[in-house]
């Protein structure tokens, strides 16, 4: 089945297979379609196994950062500790929706990944960790966990293997920051979402100061399927001359484009192939005129770098952006890059923890000049101003929000610079800021000086 | 610095009213009340009492349908912590009411993906036919707040539209009426106040 559409002839469904289809939802539903064989399977091997044909398989990290799974769960050890597994369903990347279609339609998909993960790293408590908004994907959760508890599949006798699993969904309240792993741990934990400082990292001290491991969604549930058929067939999967990337991936699709929706296709896919082919190019007939291939934290591509992309972590590298989570934003030549760049930094504006000053004031700066400049006020050396801010807000902070606001802007000026000047108005009555963008005198002084002309 | 009205402000009908915060708060975990007994459940869950303070606050909204200066005292007795810090923490996250809002909660997603497929005409359209007017107001009768959200996570399906538990996906200008129209009438059997709508 498909959601919203039928799926496309050249898709590669593993995990989405279900989409659309309700009976999927229920558990005698999802072990008439062959689920928890995995959990049961796993249940029965030890916990190095399990992360050993993980490691095997390739899997990695589909949250965006792409660490291998296996390496991850091999941090783990058996040290008598208490350990927790989070899994990051704080799905807040703008373009990425695929982690919502997977709980709402095969909400024990991930339950059974996530008890699989947590048994992996000898961890008997688990979290599902879904945004505030996702109302759908917590109920959904929340009846498949009931359900697993129920048939003893989880509890203190897991599956009758005398292993004690506890999965328990918690429920954010509004933060995209909340996605970032620390800030998540720290959110789950009853405090203000802001990232931590690493080291330690979490699989020293996370979660209530305990070892833990945190994976999204779409890493958990596709980890079953690896249990089940081993990591060769997962292996398959991928372009052959590149092992690094490997298994299928979930690529979320919208904007201006002919057929939005999720689509999951071996990695290595043919980016061109894929924009065009399987999900029609843009929509109403028009031009694809940029692409945002990975969510909105990822550089913008031309047409002309989508065509000759490969859609695996290496091949999204090679074309200058990056895999991300696998959200395809589409734009098409009746958007204003400058209008929609501004747009994109009002989000990270708004979604900053304020915790590093870099952040907190940079993405307010970026927003302020970007708007005037949409709003026809921009003088030319706004520019480089927002060139220069974007230099200190990038590898400067605790967390990546603040560089995910900067990647937009410097890819936005590099390869649509011409909306950005056609809009700048005329001005002599300006403050040189030739120094200043030299290296002279501090970013505030330069910002105070464009701020004063 | 504030951001535009993406969080509802105190809307004028609640103004009026007098200070929300002043008015008596009925506490939501009373020993052997529903919320207590959900408390408990939640704190079996963890292993601080802390971690239940987010879960609490959705109950407290759901039973009151805002999170008072009162009932942050409350959930903070209740869970060990002090009200400034529990305040802290309300403060961080967007989704928690501050004020009173309209009995249909409108959040229309704004961000980037939905923004180039035209969003900001169904914010207006949204506008227009609640009679808000404004982002962050509570229309005259009580009925609606509409307020602009950052990525609903349902980009595929833009504009989608969250009206307090519930999506509404692909709403257009054109179709903002037949939402609201929606929102007062009963849902079908089998069909849950969360289950995602496709206008």
């Amino acid at each position: 089945m498909g959601y919203p559409h039928t799926p496309h002839p050249r898709e590669t469904q593993v995990l989405s297979t279900h989409f659309g289809d309700p009976g999927a939802r229920t558990l005698q539903g999802w072990r008439d379609r062959g689920g928890y064989t995995a959990l049961e399977k796993a249940l029965k091997m030890d916990p190095v196994e399990v992360q050993n044909v993980v490691k095997e398989s390739g899997l990695r990290g589909r949250g965006g950062a792409g660490f291998p799974t296996g390496v991850k769960w091999s941090f783990m050890k058996p040290d008598g500790k208490q350990h927790y597994l989070a899994c990051n369903a704080d799905e807040s990347e703008p373009g990425t929706f695929k982690d919502r279609e997977i709980m709402r339609w095969t909400p024990h998909a991930l339950v059974e990944g996530v008890a699989l993960g947590a048994h992996a790293i000898y961890a008997d408590t688990a979290y599902i960790y879904v945004r505030g908004e996702y109302t759908e994907p917590v109920a959904r959760l929340e009846q498949a966990v009931r359900e697993a508890f129920d048939a003893r599949i989880l509890g203190d006798d897991a599956m009758g293997t005398g292993r004690r699993l506890y999965v328990h969904v918690h429920r954010g309240a509004g933060a995209y920051i909340c996605g970032e792993e620390t800030a998540l741990m720290n959110s789950l934990e009853g405090r203000r979402g802001n990232p931590r400082i690493k080291p330690p990292f979490p699989a020293v001290a996370g979660l209530f100061a305990q070892p833990t491991t945190i994976n999204n969604v779409e890493t958990l549930t596709a980890a079953p399927h690896i249990v089940n058929h081993g990591a060769e067939w997962y292996k398959q999967f991928g372009r052959p001359n590149n092992p690094k990337s490997t298994g299928t991936k979930l690529f979320s699709v919208c904007g201006n484009v002919a057929r939005p929706g999720n689509y999951e296709v071996a990695l290595g896919f043919p980016f061109g192939e894929f924009l065009w082919d399987v999900c029609g190019g843009a929509a109403d007939g028009r031009e694809i005129k940029a692409v945002i291939p990975g969510g909105s934290s990822v550089p913008i591509l031309t047409p002309d770098e989508c065509r000759t992309a490969f859609m695996d972590y290496e091949g999204m590298v090679a074309a200058g952006s990056m895999l991300g989570s696998g959200g395809v934003i589409v734009m098409d030549d009746r958007q204003d890059m400058v209008v929609q760049i501004a747009r994109l930094a009002r989000f990270y504006a708004h979604e900053s923890c304020a915790q590093c000053s870099q952040c907190r004031e940079g993405t307010a700066w970026t927003t302020k000049i970007l708007e005037r400049i949409r709003d026809g006020q921009g003088v030319a050396q706004d520019l480089d101003t927002l060139l220069s801010i974007a230099d200190g807000m990038t590898g400067k902070t605790i967390c990546v929000l603040s560089d995910s606001c900067a990647t937009p802007v410097v890819s936005g000026l590099k390869k649509f610079r011409h909306e950005f000047e056609a809009k700048l108005k005329a001005s002599p009555n300006v403050v040189s800021m030739a120094g200043a963008s030299r290296g002279g005198g501090s970013m505030a002084a330069r910002l105070a000086a464009s701020l004063d002309r | 610095m504030s951001w535009g009205p993406s969080t509802p402000t105190m809307a004028p009908a609640a103004a009026a009213a007098g200070h929300a915060h002043d008015a008596p708060h009925e506490p939501v975990f009373a020993p052997g009340s529903p919320g207590r007994a959900e408390l408990d459940v939640l704190l079996g869950r963890y292993p601080t009492k802390m971690a239940a303070l987010l879960p609490a606050l959705w109950i407290v909204q759901r039973a009151r349908g805002w999170v008072s200066n009162h009932a942050m005292v409350e959930v903070a007795e209740a869970l060990d912590l002090t009200p400034a810090y529990v305040k802290g923490v309300v403060t961080f996250y967007t989704m928690y009411h501050q004020h009173p809002v309209g009995r249909h909660f409108i959040q229309v997603c704004t961000t980037t993906p939905c923004h180039v497929a035209g969003a900001e005409n169904v914010v207006n359209s949204f506008l227009t036919h609640t009679g808000c007017r404004e982002l962050g107001r509570t229309s005259p009768d009580g009925r609606y707040t509409v307020i602009e959200v950052e990525c609903l996570g349902a980009c595929g399906f833009a504009t989608p539209v969250q009206v307090n538990d519930r999506y509404f996906e692909n709403v257009t200008p054109e179709t903002v009426p037949a939402v609201l129209a929606r929102l007062d009438a009963p849902d079908a059997a089998g069909v849950a106040p969360e289950d995602s709508v496709r206008v």
